[in-house]
């Protein structure tokens, strides 16, 4: 099965993206995770104002079966966080790079390593069977 | 190598997410657990449960065998019925959980994927004195299972006119009839909490039965959606709910045990558990604080002692909210007691409910 790595985008090995607008980064989980985990039922995600370091925990995401942990790729502070989440979290399923977005952070600089799309696609290839 | 059922290539072909289940590799789903469960809820969904082991116990003494190794009243199924059942430990602590249905000259067994072997030991085992011999059938027959308020209606187009009346088969009925032409054992059994069925056939036939099953408005439904189906009903799941060391007073199975019916392997020991009470209990819950409650996750009590374990939780798709089932002391079992399930290393406070969470829709 293909997913879609939009190849301007930098992904985590715990699967979130990474997407630069001007001084902040949007981050949010790969269509990749979204397929794995299934329907999105349930989801967690920090205050505005959090700082956070690289690869903290700073939320979960839930579908019926499983739960999965969001890791922060990069560090920085929470400027903001998706709200028309609450009442749709299908958003994440069905446009994880666009609607489904889930934070955007001011970044402190720090970042864990990160892909590029054509890493991450290798990366998802090895793992999906 | 993964054991697989003779629909193994049917689930492939529908793009189905195959996983590994106690030895077999199963679908886990197809659409989506939610799609899935929301579809046998509304209308009717298909499970491939050949996986399950599929036992004929016959012989004169047939009848006293599976009374003197089950928990339920064997003797009491009239011809045509089937039992839910439990084969029990000396020491009380639950083999696995059963289905029994009584046919002409023989009982059918069903018994879990995951204890085949097991089973077949244990029952074997006890079969010193008594005429009775036991054939397996899990290879011979396919298993499927159709189930959810439009099950009947898409049976009764596939049955053949005269060959049987699934429409007049009481809850826990089975009959032998012909669907599609082939010959088929029909029981109105199921494990989701909804009317349904359970069919045995040769499984020469298994793909085209499914295919037609589909063609009939039947959705493939994997077994993510049969588990989610059956927590809501509070329905319990070999592994977790019930286990070699957990007894069926504690798990809330009394009513599978008739201590009166006579002598039965553990009924000296169950007779004891339940004169004293048990310790524990399998609990309902809903969360009161955030998050989601899963299998294995500590119990707390509110001084932060570990007391229990969750034995399944999820976010219940037709209830809609996190809910889940622990055993917790006794004490903390009753409706409005409340404890903590640690999640991720933080105490999230939980609440004891009524169970079953979903009311079973069976057929009256």
């Amino acid at each position: 099965m293909s997913h879609n790595v939009p190849a301007e985008l930098r992904y985590s090995k715990s699967d979130e993206w990474v997407r630069t607008e001007g001084d902040e980064l949007v981050i949010g989980v790969s269509d990749f995770a979204q397929d794995q985990l299934g329907d999105i039922v349930y989801l967690e995600l920090p205050k505005v104002g959090q700082i956070l370091a690289p690869g903290d925990s700073f939320g979960v995401i839930e579908s019926v079966k499983a739960s999965s942990d969001l890791y922060a790729p990069v560090g920085g502070e929470v400027v903001a966080v998706n709200g028309d989440l609450e009442s749709s979290q299908e958003a994440i399923n069905q446009d994880p790079y666009g609607a489904g977005w889930l934070i955007r952070v001011r970044p402190s600089g720090a970042e864990e390593e990160l892909l590029d799309a054509e890493a991450y696609a290798v990366f998802c290839a090895d793992r999906a069977h | 190598m993964l054991k697989r059922t003779p629909l193994f290539e049917k689930h492939v072909a529908a793009g189905a997410r195959m996983v590994e289940f106690g030895g077999w590799e199963m679908p886990v789903q197809y659409s989506g657990i939610i799609d899935e469960h929301t579809a046998v809820r509304q209308r009717v969904g298909l499970f491939d449960i050949s996986h399950m082991g599929r036992l004929m116990v016959r012989g004169n003494q047939a009848e006293e065998f599976l009374q003197h190794v089950a928990t339920c009243d064997v003797s009491a199924i009239p011809l045509g019925q089937a039992s839910y059942g439990l084969l029990c430990h000396p020491d009380g602590g639950i083999v696995d959980d059963i289905f029994v249905y009584h046919l002409p000259e023989e009982y059918l067994v069903v018994v879990n994927a995951s204890n085949r072997e097991k089973d077949w030991q244990w029952l074997h085992a006890h079969t010193e004195g008594f005429d009775v011999e036991i054939v397996g059938r899990s290879d011979r027959w396919a298993m499927l299972a159709l189930q959810g308020p439009e099950a009947e209606s898409i049976l009764i187009q596939a049955e053949e006119p005269g060959a049987g009346s699934l429409s007049v088969l009481p809850f826990h009925g089975v009959a032998l009839s012909a669907l599609f032409g082939f010959t088929t054992l029909v029981a109105r059994t199921g494990y989701a909490g909804e009317d349904g069925f359970e069919l045995f056939f040769d499984a020469i036939h298994a793909e085209d039965f499914w295919d037609k099953l589909v063609e009939l408005g039947a959705k493939p439904c994997g077994l993510g959606a049969r588990d989610s189906l059956r927590f809501e009903p509070c329905l319990s799941l070999y592994g977790h709910e019930i286990s070699d060391t957990i007894n069926p007073y504690e798990a809330r199975l009394g009513w599978v045990v008739k201590l009166d019916k006579g002598d039965f392997v553990g009924r000296e020991a169950l007779a004891a558990i339940k004169a004293a009470g048990p310790t524990r209990k399998l609990t309902g819950f809903e969360m009161v604080g955030k998050g989601v409650a899963r299998g294995d996750y500590p119990v707390h009590n509110l001084d932060g002692d570990l007391v229990g374990a969750v034995t399944t939780g999820m976010p219940a798709p037709t209830v809609g909210r996190p809910l889940g089932m622990a055993y917790v002391p006794t004490a903390l079992s009753t409706v409005g007691s409340e404890f903590d399930i640690i999640i991720r290393g933080k105490p999230v406070r939980a609440r004891a409910i009524k169970m079953p969470f979903y009311k079973p829709q069976y057929k009256k």
